[in-house]
């Protein structure tokens, strides 16, 4: 079945991502867009513990996403916060009977055009280390099948981060995560240059560098890194969306 | 939380708001304070290299930063270019990375050395080197901490760096409080309208805010919707000295 091989695919495409000095940010970005393809989602973000006491916005698959990680985050209030708390699976939440529970989550997501919202835990035996969030604006609920390869691919995720290297767990992770922090930054402020080098808004440039990833392999923090830089023009970066290749 | 102890340390590091200058050297001496290593050093760091001692809080520390400022290599050196933390619990045994640079550090003492590069996504500003006169790692609460100083120093070389005395400027105010995506995205956008570095641009950005007594987050926004156009001669420009 062409699903099967297409999960398949990706799990050796993030397997393959998994080596020494791998880019977190681009690796959970790439994870997040697979699972919104694979899982039949219509947005995903992902929060982790930056060991310091807070829970940070690190990948996301669009803007509305992204808004409602953050709206957690500020409001203290939402599934994903609550997966992040207790450790386990809160899926399938129907975001119009929800109410009573996350009054000012649901509000917000609803208000975004979702219906239903899925929240998994990132964790290694006792430690949570962070979660993902799937978002769907179809009230369909994901089956167990659908919950089984997102939680796979969150765990992959989880192993990734806590096994990149063989020694001391937290050193490791609160170094990890800060330099996926500073990712984050520089591709935040690689879409601001973009967006007025350009003439786009943030968003379209984002669009513009999640493509000119894709299409020439480079991770998205080194795309970022190349515009901060001014070695890579938005002239360029166009053509190359524009023209098909790849 | 994070960022309450990163204004913490910056409230505590600056005395009198109104003259920062010897807010690196009080920096650099509760760092070695609080944190279980034998002192620390804060440098600026350019894209050619080590680009001068800032503060030192003992000896060892001031020879550190000028052996790598003379050898161009050694931890500072790296952990500035790749942007990560660079760890050293056992110098002795840290390989053929920096051999100058670890014969060097051993004669003066120094047995494990823990570099921090202070960031800001793509703004580089330099490092905070953490030595100690024993071998072993940073305990997890140790790192923990130490990337609060490293925090907390950031602002502080970002704002010396850019605006020599950084007068008016309560950095306690604006430390650690723009984490919003907004105010990085507005970041670019200025550097570009403005003609300047990222790291200006984000000075400019808190100054302005400041100046008009409003979240630099809701400040970004208008940067972002057109609201608010930085220019080529707008203040908080550098200082040609700095």
């Amino acid at each position: 079945m062409a699903r099967e091989q297409r999960l398949t695919e990706v799990f050796v495409e993030l397997a393959d991502t998994l080596v020494e000095g791998f880019d977190v940010v681009d690796f959970l970005q790439v994870l997040t867009e697979r699972c919104v393809e694979l899982v039949d989602t219509d947005a995903a973000g992902l929060m982790l513990d930056d060991q310091r006491g807070n829970l940070r916005v690190i990948a996301y698959t669009d803007e509305s996403a992204r808004l409602l990680e953050l709206f957690e985050l500020q409001r203290q209030e939402g599934p994903c916060l609550d997966c992040f708390a207790s450790g386990a699976v809160i899926a399938n939440v129907d975001l119009g009977a929800a109410g009573g529970r996350w009054p000012v989550f649901t509000e917000a997501a609803r208000g975004l055009g979702f219906s239903t919202s899925h929240a998994l835990p990132m964790r290694l035996r006792r430690k949570v280390i962070g979660a993902l969030n799937l978002f769907t604006v179809e009230p369909t609920p994901l089956s167990d099948g659908q919950l089984a390869v997102a939680q796979g691919l969150a765990d992959i995720a989880t192993i990734g981060l806590l096994h990149a290297r063989a020694h001391e767990d937290q050193v490791v992770l609160s170094e990890q995560l800060q330099t996926a922090l500073h990712s984050r930054i520089v591709i935040e402020q690689a879409k601001g240059v973009l967006s007025a080098r350009s003439g786009v808004d943030v968003a379209e440039a984002f669009r513009l560098m999640r493509t000119h990833a894709r299409r020439t392999g480079e991770p998205l923090t080194e795309v970022a890194n190349a515009i901060i830089e001014g070695s890579l023009g938005a002239g360029a970066m166009q053509r190359v969306a524009g023209s098909g290749i790849g | 939380m994070t960022r309450k102890r990163v204004a913490d340390i910056l409230v505590a590091v600056l005395s009198r708001p109104t003259d920062d200058t010897a807010a690196p050297d009080r920096l650099v001496a509760l760092c070695a304070q609080v944190l279980p290593v034998s002192g620390a050093g804060l440098a600026f760091m350019t894209d050619e290299g080590h680009g001068g001692t800032v503060a030192v809080s003992d000896a060892a520390a001031s020879g550190l930063e000028e052996l790598q400022f003379t050898l161009g290599e050694g931890p500072c050196v790296d952990a500035s270019r790749s942007g990560r933390p660079v760890l050293v619990p056992d110098l002795a045994h840290s390989g053929p990375r920096w051999p100058a640079f670890a014969d060097g550090a051993h004669a003066a003492g120094v047995r494990a050395v823990f570099a921090l590069p202070l960031r800001v996504g793509g703004i580089r500003v330099g490092v905070l080197d953490l030595h100690r006169d024993a071998v072993g790692e940073l305990a997890p609460e140790a790192l923990t901490e130490a990337l609060a100083f490293a925090d907390a120093a950031t602002t502080l070389l970002l704002h010396l760096g850019t605006r020599p005395g950084g007068a008016g400027l309560p950095l306690q105010d604006v430390a650690g409080l723009d984490e919003r995506a907004e105010v990085h995205q507005a970041t670019g956008i200025v550097s570009v309208h403005a003609e300047v570095s990222l790291g200006q641009a984000l000075v400019m950005l808190r100054a302005r805010a400041y100046a008009e007594q409003r979240p630099v987050g809701e400040l970004a926004q208008d940067v972002l919707n057109g609201k608010v156009r930085f220019g080529r001669d707008d203040d908080g420009r550098r200082d040609p000295s700095a």
